[in-house]
């Protein structure tokens, strides 16, 4: 059955998303899916240093990350995103890339401190000097460590840069 | 249940260079030196008898140091000849006194004897003074490196090892590094 | 019957745990040998932290040393400045004035109260009691607000300096402060009546991780986790530093030697620290915050900015570093989770010849191989909360 859009009362409640009263919405795939991805980001539990206890006040009931769907994920497997919380030495490395691909596509990373940017204040030996080195990274959030607004912004940040997204769910991408 | 106790008991302290003394009447061709520095004695001493030492030191019921506090190493490169020296840090917990062992060990020979069966919490300290200055603890039950990983080269705290490590990177890292330029072209770029 | 227990055959399995584990506090990795539900043996691996802060001590002259002490012991890193400071106050031979002792131990203790939280917090969390997270934290951000207050950072606060402390704390903290104190020991009974006499919390932690105080005392535990077995070894108390000594407080001591006994001190030890902040606030005396020593501790700011001298006095402080006396010095402190020792080799340099920490936790996690030894797997998260370690001190 094809509709006469011309006759029926569509209203356009955003750019590109159209509502038929009562409930009917028309909009487009990358929309929806973009959308419902950006609402639950789900960060994998890990903590290498510092700013993971940041994290972790970011998580509690002060700061409460869960109204922005953040809910933590012991396994990578169920996660879509990793939070490089704290300094990457060389030994941890491989672990933290091991984590990555670990997590199922499409996935994210966010750097949060100075030390995940860029080493901060160990140029060492055993340190890893930023971890776009070996990782992709999406988000920089920087800070000794960030507070928790910080990387609450940086988060948002993330889900802008998912909103933007298009065809990311296709599989010919 | 939970105690609390107020600690006002009184207790016998004595005076690290008496401590020092002692060691000197007991073990005379062992000390080299005793050194005061800020009410703190190092007593600097010989490798070869060094478990003799702590037992004597652990087992007396006057000094009665049942508490390793630290072992660290230190790295004299071209201050003092031997290069090396093994810090004994030791604490009676009744007493409360403390002193210092410095022992002496010499960079072509780098092996001090492990003094594992006295105080079983120095064993990770005796780890790591193998891991980063690459002194060996004779009788250690398991000398491996602990900071650093197993196959890493060089010993990070001597004096001669650059701060940002060597040219060389440690393999483990460097085939992360390759692994993740070859992944790159799986990356989405939007 | 002989065929059969030949087919039945058991040998013990390795299980890996870490280092992504969300209950090994940070990335501690521990190798399981396990038969059935019984651990048999435990091989911890730590260093997957270790940044080389020891080396980079060496680098860096005494001052600019302190902010890599805020990333040790991340939790409480106001203990830790202050266990650096007062080494270093030692090896100078400087003394600070009286309103820095005090404003010192103030900072200390309440480091110390936002420490045991946090410990209790996750390791309630990793027992199964979630809502214990919730209200520590909520407590923890109020000790993060006053330590705002008086520094401008949460965590990493860099407040305490050589010789005293960076500025004088303002009438509005102290008000702050005086109210938490009030207000704090109404808290800690929330705390108790969620787990205290849980019967699921009992039954994880009584009888779970015994040592012995003779033992303890010989695997090298310290703090609480070593008080938990009886042992009166508190170095506030030995020998005291900042303001101990005119304060009045008692140390809790264990009877049983388990986790619960460790948890129920280190409930006691928030009561005793909000008992000494009490007293600070009464006894805090006015007067200057920073040592009058030239020569070791850098000028004031607003002198910098006005005078030629102090401002050459300062470039010379901070890039060559003070003229320090030769010798060596071991200085140790008691943080929230045991003795925090700080030894220093001086060769007369403006930098330490050699810079060493001495980490509690990094001796607690050796004891872990002791302490899960015949206990069930699931046992082996409460021995890792009970001894509180933190992974960056651990392997600095």
């Amino acid at each position: 059955m094809l509709i006469d859009t011309s006759t029926i009362g569509l209203v356009e409640v955003e750019e590109g998303t159209k509502v038929l009263p009562p409930n009917l919405i028309i909009t487009s795939i990358d929309k929806v899916v973009n959308w419902s991805r950006l609402s639950s980001i789900w960060p994998v539990t890990f903590g290498l240093a510092c700013c993971a206890i940041e994290m972790m006040a970011a998580g509690a009931a002060h700061y409460d990350f869960d109204r922005f769907g953040i809910i933590f994920r012991g396994s990578p497997r169920q996660s879509d995103c990793v939070i490089i919380a704290g300094t990457v030495t060389k030994k941890m490395a491989p672990v933290v890339r091991r984590v990555f691909d670990q997590i199922p596509e499409p996935r994210y990373v966010v750097a949060m401190g100075s030390c995940a940017c860029s080493g901060g204040i160990f140029r060492t030996y055993n340190t890893v000097q930023g971890c776009d080195t070996f990782l992709p990274v999406d988000v920089f959030v920087p800070g000794c460590p960030p507070r928790p607004e910080t990387l609450m912004e940086g988060m948002i940040l993330l889900q802008e840069k998912m909103r933007k997204e298009q065809a990311r769910w296709s599989m010919w991408r | 249940m939970i105690v609390e106790v107020n600690m006002k008991f009184p207790y016998m302290k004595m005076d690290p260079l008496a401590i020092a003394e002692r060691i000197k009447e007991k073990f005379p061709l062992e000390v080299v030196d005793v050194v005061s520095f800020r009410d703190q004695v190092s007593v600097i001493i010989k490798k070869e008898k060094i478990v003799e030492i702590c037992r004597f030191l652990h087992d007396d019921p006057v000094l009665d140091f049942d508490h390793l506090r630290d072992l660290c190493g230190v790295d004299y490169l071209g201050k003092k000849e031997p290069r090396f020296e093994v810090i004994y840090h030791l604490y009676s917990v009744r007493h409360r006194h403390m002193i210092r062992l410095n022992a002496q060990v010499s960079e072509s020979d780098p092996k001090i004897d492990s003094v594992t069966s006295l105080w079983a919490g120095v064993n990770w300290h005796e780890r790591e003074c193998f891991d980063m200055f690459g002194i060996k603890f004779k009788g250690h039950p398991d000398l491996r490196r602990i900071l650093l990983p197993e196959d890493w080269e060089g010993y990070p705290l001597r004096k001669d090892y650059p701060l940002k490590g060597p040219e060389k990177e440690w393999s483990g890292f460097a085939e992360v590094l390759e692994k993740a330029k070859k992944y790159r072209e799986f990356d989405w770029e939007g | 019957m002989e065929k059969v227990e030949k087919i039945l055959e058991t040998r013990e399995l390795n299980v890996n745990m870490g280092p992504q584990h969300p209950a090994t506090h940070g990335v501690l990795r521990l190798v399981l040998e396990i038969d059935g539900e019984t651990i048999v043996n435990v091989t911890p691996y730590v260093g997957y932290l270790h940044r080389g802060i020891e080396k980079l001590g060496e680098s860096l002259t005494y001052f600019q040393g302190l902010p890599l002490t805020d990333r040790l012991d991340y939790v409480s890193a106001m203990s830790n400045n202050i266990g650096y400071v007062v080494a270093v106050e030692r090896l100078f031979g400087i003394d600070p004035p009286e309103r820095a002792k005090f404003i010192r131990t103030i900072v200390g203790e309440l480091s110390r109260i936002s420490n045991h939280l946090l410990w209790l917090a996750t390791h309630a969390l990793d027992i199964g009691a979630m809502t214990v997270f919730l209200y520590c934290f909520r407590e923890r951000e109020w000790i993060l607000d006053l330590f705002e207050m008086i520094c401008g950072a949460r965590l990493t606060v860099t407040y305490p300096r050589v010789g005293g402390v960076r500025n004088d704390v303002s009438q509005e903290f102290l008000d702050s402060l005086y109210k938490f104190t009030e207000e704090f020991p109404t808290r800690i009974p929330e705390y108790e009546t969620l787990i205290d006499k849980n019967r699921i919390w009992l039954k994880r932690t009584v009888g779970i991780g015994v040592i012995s105080a003779e033992e303890a005392i010989n695997w090298g535990l310290t703090g609480p986790t070593l008080r938990g077995s009886g042992v009166q070894y508190d170095i506030r108390k030995h020998t005291p530093y900042d303001a101990y000594d005119k304060v009045e407080f008692e140390v809790p001591i264990g009877t049983n030697c388990d986790t619960y006994d460790r948890y129920r001190c280190r409930m006691h030890e928030l009561r005793q620290s909000n008992r000494i902040l009490k007293q600070c606030l009464e006894k805090l005396p006015p007067g200057p915050v920073m040592a009058d020593t030239p020569k070791f501790t850098l000028p004031p700011k607003d002198f910098i900015l006005k005078d030629m001298e102090h401002l050459i006095h300062q470039f010379i402080l901070i890039t060559k570093g003070p003229t320090v006396p030769e010798g060596e010095i071991y200085v140790a402190t008691e943080v929230p989770k045991g003795e925090l020792g700080f030894y220093f080799v001086s060769d007369g340099t403006g930098k330490p010849y050699r810079m060493r920490i001495r980490a509690p936790s990094f001796v607690h996690a050796s004891v872990l191989s002791r302490l899960c030894v015949g206990h069930l797997v699931a046992d082996v998260i409460a021995n890792i909360g009970t001894i509180d370690i933190v992974l960056g001190e651990c392997d600095r």
